[in-house]
């Protein structure tokens, strides 16, 4: 019973995977400068700095780097 | 516009049907042309309340050259002044420490905790970035970037690629990084966990100065460090995207903190003596992130989690959110919430016991201690004429540092071992 839940489980999200996405022309609230990953790339930037000084982790949405020896 | 043959036709339509909507898309449509530069300066004031003061101005321009090639190129200055937490316990009694340089001392009142005021420094970090089309579905950068402190140097080189797939529905990106710092403390290395020598326990300045110097080391560190990113960003309607990553990053070298101090207290939770802090010289971490964000009729929202874990048991988990709203075409406001929950590194002791065998490893810096932290922060931006914009952000920013289980003897149970840390964040941008 299970595995026949499992399965179905898999198999609608298969298939919702394929269609995921959308049609170039479909592509107008994507395309927005505010939908970009780096639309507020200072801010982010400035935001990174100041956890990476303060606390024990860092990194994630981009690459960690080095290059501080911040307090 | 023109757009070369092998150029991505469904880009072109997006461009073109992007220009048709909207009074922003019209804006750039009308204002940014492929060989355009863009700008965006920022400047920063960070302030804790008696501690660290920092102003970060920062500035990045843009430069596309055709539709295939883009010069990312970055600077950074930064100055920093105040106090910074040495790790040392609050006591009942006036604590005086030796500066980090060896030349003078300081003094830390009773039931205060006890920071370092010499603490001041000026940044200067420079990057630039190169990012290639090389194809409708490759896409490629390479970066350099160095920054320098007065006791601390940074070297760096980075890389990538990206496939779209999918009618450019999903993109997979892996890159990767190296970096080098070199590492050269105002009054050199300390010994690890070697003894703080105090000017009152010598009787004339040349023994006071033989005993400092031997808790200190000549010449610099180093510090290496690799990393490497996959991403998958995955179109997921017409309004949502989200983007999955994975980091991995290692570190060899010299991690210790020169200018952090442990105090070691007898049974009465009274300081004996300070000793300097030490951390191991590797460090394996990953990163998982997730982040979805939304194109909103009047408005722009993501949320984001991260974990992190480590081979120094420092687990992470951090919940954050942006959600921006358009009051009309050319003014917004933005809220920003961020919530951060670390598990303390397996070798972070608020003190050390001076009976007990001295640890391997050991730091009191609460920054890599058992800690929640909060930010709650407001942005308001105004687009100008001409594609101009002005922004202004403030934000709170709070660290509650915990007892992660450490037994608090005598006097010490007196005194606040984990004090809250406040901060304000003000930033004002412009771009144009």
């Amino acid at each position: 019973m299970s595995r026949t839940i499992i399965s179905i489980a898999i198999a609608v999200s298969l298939s919702a995977c394929s269609s995921l996405g959308v049609e170039p022309w479909e592509k107008d609230q994507l395309a927005r400068a505010d939908m970009a990953l780096d639309s507020e790339k200072l801010d982010l930037a400035l935001d990174d700095h100041i956890y990476f000084s303060k606390e024990g982790s860092s990194g994630g949405r981009s690459l960690a780097g080095g290059g501080c020896g911040c307090n | 516009m023109q757009l070369k043959n092998r150029s991505n036709i469904s880009k072109a339509l997006a461009i073109a049907s992007c220009s048709l909507l909207g009074h922003s898309a019209q804006a750039s449509a009308n204002t940014e042309k492929p060989d355009d530069w863009k700008v965006d300066a920022a400047i920063m004031y960070y302030g804790e309340e008696d501690r660290v003061q920092a102003v970060e101005a920062i500035g990045n321009v843009q430069k596309a050259f055709g539709d295939e090639s883009l010069l990312d190129m970055k600077l950074v200055v930064d100055s920093l002044t105040g106090a910074s937490a040495s790790g040392a316990v609050a006591q009942s009694e006036t604590q005086t420490f030796t500066r980090p340089s060896g030349n003078g001392q300081y003094e830390t009142a009773s039931g205060e905790t006890p920071l370092d005021d010499t603490f001041h420094d000026t940044r200067v970090q420079a990057s630039a970035n190169w990012a290639e089309t090389l194809s409708p579905v490759w896409k490629t950068n390479v970066g350099v970037n160095g920054s320098k402190e007065f006791d601390y140097f940074s070297l760096g080189l980075n890389g990538g690629v990206e496939r779209s797939f999918n009618k450019d529905n999903t993109t997979l990106a892996l890159s990767g990084a190296y970096t080098f710092d070199a590492i050269d403390p105002v009054g050199g290395r300390p010994v690890a966990f070697s003894s703080m020598a105090l000017r009152a326990d010598y009787d004339t300045e040349e023994e006071y100065r033989a005993a400092f110097d031997m808790t200190r080391m000549a010449g610099s560190e180093d510090k290496k460090t690799m990393d490497m990113m996959l991403s998958v960003t995955q179109v997921l309607s017409r309004r949502w995207l989200f983007q999955a990553n994975y980091g991995l990053s290692s570190v060899s070298g010299y991690m210790t903190d020169p200018y952090k101090i442990l105090s070691q207290v007898d049974d009465t939770g009274t300081t004996q003596s300070y000793l300097y802090e030490n951390r191991p010289d590797s460090r394996l971490k990953h990163s998982f992130y997730m982040m979805t964000k939304g194109a909103l009729d009047a408005g722009v929202i993501d949320f984001s989690y991260r974990y992190t874990t480590d081979d120094w048991d420092l687990n992470s988990h951090t919940l954050e959110t942006h959600y921006r709203y358009y009051f009309s075409g050319r003014f917004y406001g933005q809220v920003h919430l961020r919530y951060y929950q670390q598990q303390a590194a397996n070798f972070y002791r608020p003190f050390l016991m001076a009976g007990d065998p001295l640890p391997e490893y050991a730091s009191a810096d609460y920054r890599i201690g058992d800690m929640t932290t909060y930010t709650l922060g407001l942005k308001f931006g105004q687009r100008l004429s001409g594609g101009h914009e002005m922004s202004y952000r403030l934000e709170y920013y709070q660290q509650n540092p915990e007892n992660s289980g450490f037994d608090l003897v005598g006097q010490l149970q007196d005194h606040d071992l984990f004090p809250e840390v406040k901060a304000i964040i003000a930033q004002v941008s412009y771009s144009f």
